[in-house]
């Protein structure tokens, strides 16, 4: 009997919290907003790479040589990233 | 309540189906408000997952015996400490521990995500309500915790002696939450596979999770290593034990996954080599879990046999075939987006280090499963012991401390051999001075591999103060801070790179403790009476009396009898400490043994002494022979066996009090272990390192240097981009 009356109590409120988004619709905002979190978070990373490469070459880890070719690359990257947040602004301003 | 603890059990069995199913429907119809309520499932599994724990901790607190997992794995005498811990001691309620930190971890995990990784982290919820779904399955099906006892007897049978000690009541759920939190990162790389996203998305989301899992799951295993050195009373800290070998098996895969995930974050390289990885060590958590209670291999540390083994060997099948299947159809969309430059180049170092740990993983996974192959082979059980592990482990741990020691100094994608002369140079120079002042000074030349990673230990140390200190000056130079400043600033904006050269730096110091101890120990077996002495590792020790206490026990486990020796230690100097190693006697239920026989015919433990010290330790253990006793208990049997409880105490009393004014010759264990406490200290400063690596949010000024830094070369990389 207990067990009965806690499992019905349990899967009504179970059921109200997973129901709601259906019955609201939520969840369904722009599709571009997880875009951008990710976009964002690949820009972070590849900021930190340019750093690193900037610690290593003033640690003597790298040449100057093999520096300038890494940070060329990177900042390549960098601006496809940021070229490609550009876009989403343009399509979403704003935001 | 038990009935409400079921109910949470089996509305969360259905609430993590229902998670599954929205969540693979939500991804496929592109539904949102579906995946949405997935996640919230999710959410509510945590939820239930609580109130069960919570449910059934109330009924150990409360000693309540009509559950049948209360009145076998606790007693009304049990400390209350051991009682909030007894659930984990059994297999019920590890399920629901794992249960529970599953739930909890995917539930902030899908937080975290909730705006990002939108194509992948529905297909990872579905993965772990799945995983979810098949401990509540287990529990609902065949192991339910909250199973109940038509007649609660009055009196538990109490929690299993060994486990009463602080670190194994700590160390299954540092263990589980290892287990668990790779689960995450495995969740997401199968969300990452289905849905073809297999860049480092994925990556960049559970790394932290990963991280966190190795740190806990390498705590667990310390934690365990502490139990067995100072609770199990042979004396060492690891003995290739299969549980033992089970969970470092999982961690070092996890090791090789950390490194390897990097190259593919930096240079979109190892994509295969890393599903391959995570996978492994998610089925190697598995089979963790299953090793600890399944019987099927012999240990010291397996406390019962499982009635699930087969549901879990199913269960990971699936896993293996389903994950090797979805890579194998995903081999096109996981090629590497770069090619290696050089041999002399971190992601080459990274390589190699990954092949030694998973070469490591492999050895002792044949070492561990060898009585079963060789029963299936011959059918007759034949068992490599710690010699043969120790065969095999130690050169590939000599190796795997040099790639710690060499990977640091070398840049990304090249550096010249020169450059590398250059870095190696003041390492190597402090290696030889070791190596001198260890030959000049020490008598480890008569164990040339303990001395060779002896050296390898410097070296590494050397790389590490090395990096430290030219990190420190590279930012005196920008910042003109003082060293202390400038070193702080460097760890701060680089937690990840330093922080993973300070676990380096521990685990080397954790080889030179297992160096120092294996190879120098020193170990005597004696059995001698009051007044006289032995010698261990130079330290002359006496006998000087033997005690017996009741109800006293230093440990505060709720031993009734306590019976041990009081030893005094003399070193070469003349300098003297006393020693007073025990052994704890726990009364049996079992009638046959009499009334006043069943304290003295228990389960009895050693409570050993340690002297600890940073050269060395001076462990003891005695084994005092009641056999002297026998006559005495019989006869108390007899007469007061249908006594009242408080006449039985003044009987044992007199029992106890009799061994101590004449006692036997008793059998002494003594082991001189040089270096040991340096594992422990190592293991701290992993764990120091993986917190400093894992740390979550840069303290405000540098988040605002980080965003001063970044708008500046973002308007460098817009300039150059216009």
């Amino acid at each position: 009997m207990e067990y009965a009356a806690a499992l019905i109590v349990l899967l009504c409120l179970v059921a109200f919290v997973v129901v709601w988004p259906l019955l609201r619709g939520e969840g369904s905002p722009a599709p571009d907003e997880g875009a951008r979190e990710e976009l964002e978070a690949a820009k972070e990373a590849k900021y930190r790479e340019i750093r690193d490469a900037e610690l290593d070459l003033q640690m003597g880890k790298l040449s100057s040589t093999d520096h300038r070719a890494i940070d060329r690359e990177l900042r390549g990257e960098a601006i496809e990233i940021l070229q490609r947040l550009d876009e989403l602004e343009r399509v979403t301003p704003g935001r | 309540m038990a009935g409400v603890g079921s109910a949470c059990l089996f509305a969360g069995l259905l609430t993590a189906l229902y998670a599954a199913a929205a969540s693979l429907y939500g991804a496929r119809s592109g539904r949102r408000e579906v995946v949405v309520s997935g996640r919230r499932a999710i959410y509510c599994l945590a939820g239930l997952m609580v109130g069960a724990t919570a449910v059934l901790q109330s009924a150990f607190l409360r000693s309540d015996f009509s559950y049948a997992l209360v009145a076998e794995g606790s007693s009304t005498d049990t400390p209350t400490f051991y009682k909030a811990t007894a659930m984990w001691a059994t297999q019920d309620g590890s399920l629901l521990l794992w249960a529970l930190l599953l739930s909890v971890f995917s539930s902030t995990v899908l937080f975290l995500t909730r705006r990002s990784l939108r194509e992948i982290a529905p297909y990872a919820t579905a993965v772990l309500a799945v995983v979810a779904g098949f401990f509540l399955l287990l529990m609902v099906g065949w192991e339910n915790p909250f199973g109940t006892l038509a007649s609660p007897p009055a009196e538990g049978s109490g929690l299993n002696p060994l486990l009463r000690h602080p670190a194994m009541m700590i160390h299954p759920p540092m263990l589980y939450t290892g287990y668990v939190g790779f689960a995450i990162p495995f969740a997401f790389a199968v969300g990452a596979l289905i849905t073809r996203n297999t860049g480092a998305d994925w990556i960049r989301a559970t790394r932290k999770f990963a991280l966190v899992a190795w740190t806990f799951l390498g705590t667990g295993i310390m934690l365990g290593a502490l139990w067995s050195y100072t609770e199990l009373g042979w004396g060492g800290y690891w003995a290739w034990d299969p549980v033992e070998n089970a969970s470092l098996m999982p961690w070092l895969f996890g090791t090789a996954f950390l490194h390897s995930i990097m190259v593919q974050e930096k240079r979109g390289m190892l994509k295969v080599w890393n599903v391959f990885l995570i996978i492994g060590t998610f089925v190697l958590a598995l089979l963790g879990t299953f090793l600890v209670r399944s019987g099927i291999l012999d240990s010291i540390h397996a406390f019962g046999a499982s009635t699930i083994g087969v549901q879990f060997l199913v269960f990971i099948a699936l896993v293996i075939v389903g994950s090797t299947a979805l890579v194998i159809s995903r081999l096109p969309h996981l090629r590497s987006e770069a090619r290696l430059d050089s041999l002399l180049s971190r992601e080459a170092f990274f390589l190699l280090n990954n092949l030694v740990l998973v070469g490591l993983c492999l050895v002792i996974f044949w070492g561990t499963f060898f009585p079963l192959i060789s029963e299936a082979i011959t059918g007759t059980e034949a068992s490599v012991g710690p010699p043969w592990f120790n065969r095999l482990t130690t050169p590939l741990a000599l190796v795997l401390a040099l790639l710690m020691g060499i990977g640091p100094v070398v840049a990304w994608r090249r550096i010249t051999p020169a450059g590398l002369r250059r870095a190696l140079m003041w390492p190597v120079l402090a290696t030889a001075l070791v190596l001198v002042a260890l030959l000049a000074l020490t008598s480890s030349a008569e164990r040339p591999l303990a001395q060779l990673m002896f050296c390898l230990v410097a070296f590494v140390l050397a790389v590490v103060v090395q990096e430290f200190w030219r990190g420190a000056a590279a930012r005196r130079t920008i910042s003109g801070d003082p060293w202390p400043r400038a070193l702080s600033r460097l760890v701060a904006r680089n937690r990840r790179r330093y922080g993973g050269y300070l676990a380096h730096a521990g685990l080397v110091v954790l080889f030179l403790g297992v160096a120092g101890s294996s190879a120098f120990l020193d170990q005597r077996d004696v059995r001698i009476s009051p007044g006289e002495r032995f010698t261990s590792g130079g330290y002359s020790i006496t006998y000087l009396r033997p005690t017996a206490t009741l109800g006293a026990d230093r440990a505060g486990t709720g031993a009734p009898i306590t019976l041990g020796a009081v030893l005094r230690a003399r070193d070469k100097n003349g300098k003297t400490f006393l020693l007073r190693p025990s052994r704890n006697f726990y009364p049996t239920q079992d009638g046959s043994k009499g009334a006043i026989g069943r304290f003295f015919e228990g389960e009895a433990t050693s409570e050993v002494d340690v002297r600890w010290g940073l050269r060395r330790d001076v462990w003891t253990a005695v084994r005092p022979d009641i056999s002297a006793l026998d006559g005495p208990i019989r006869e108390a049997n007899a007469k007061f066996g249908d006594a009242s409880g408080d006449v039985q105490a003044v009987v044992i009393a007199a029992i106890v009090e009799r061994y101590r004014r004449h006692a036997p010759p008793a059998t002494f264990r003594a082991i001189v272990s040089p270096l040991v406490s340096w594992i422990w200290i190592g293991a701290g400063i992993v764990v120091l390192g993986a917190l400093i690596a894992a740390w979550p949010s840069p303290e405000a000024r540098l988040r605002r240097a980080r965003s001063l830094y970044a708008a500046r070369l973002g308007r460098d990389l817009r300039a150059e981009a216009s």
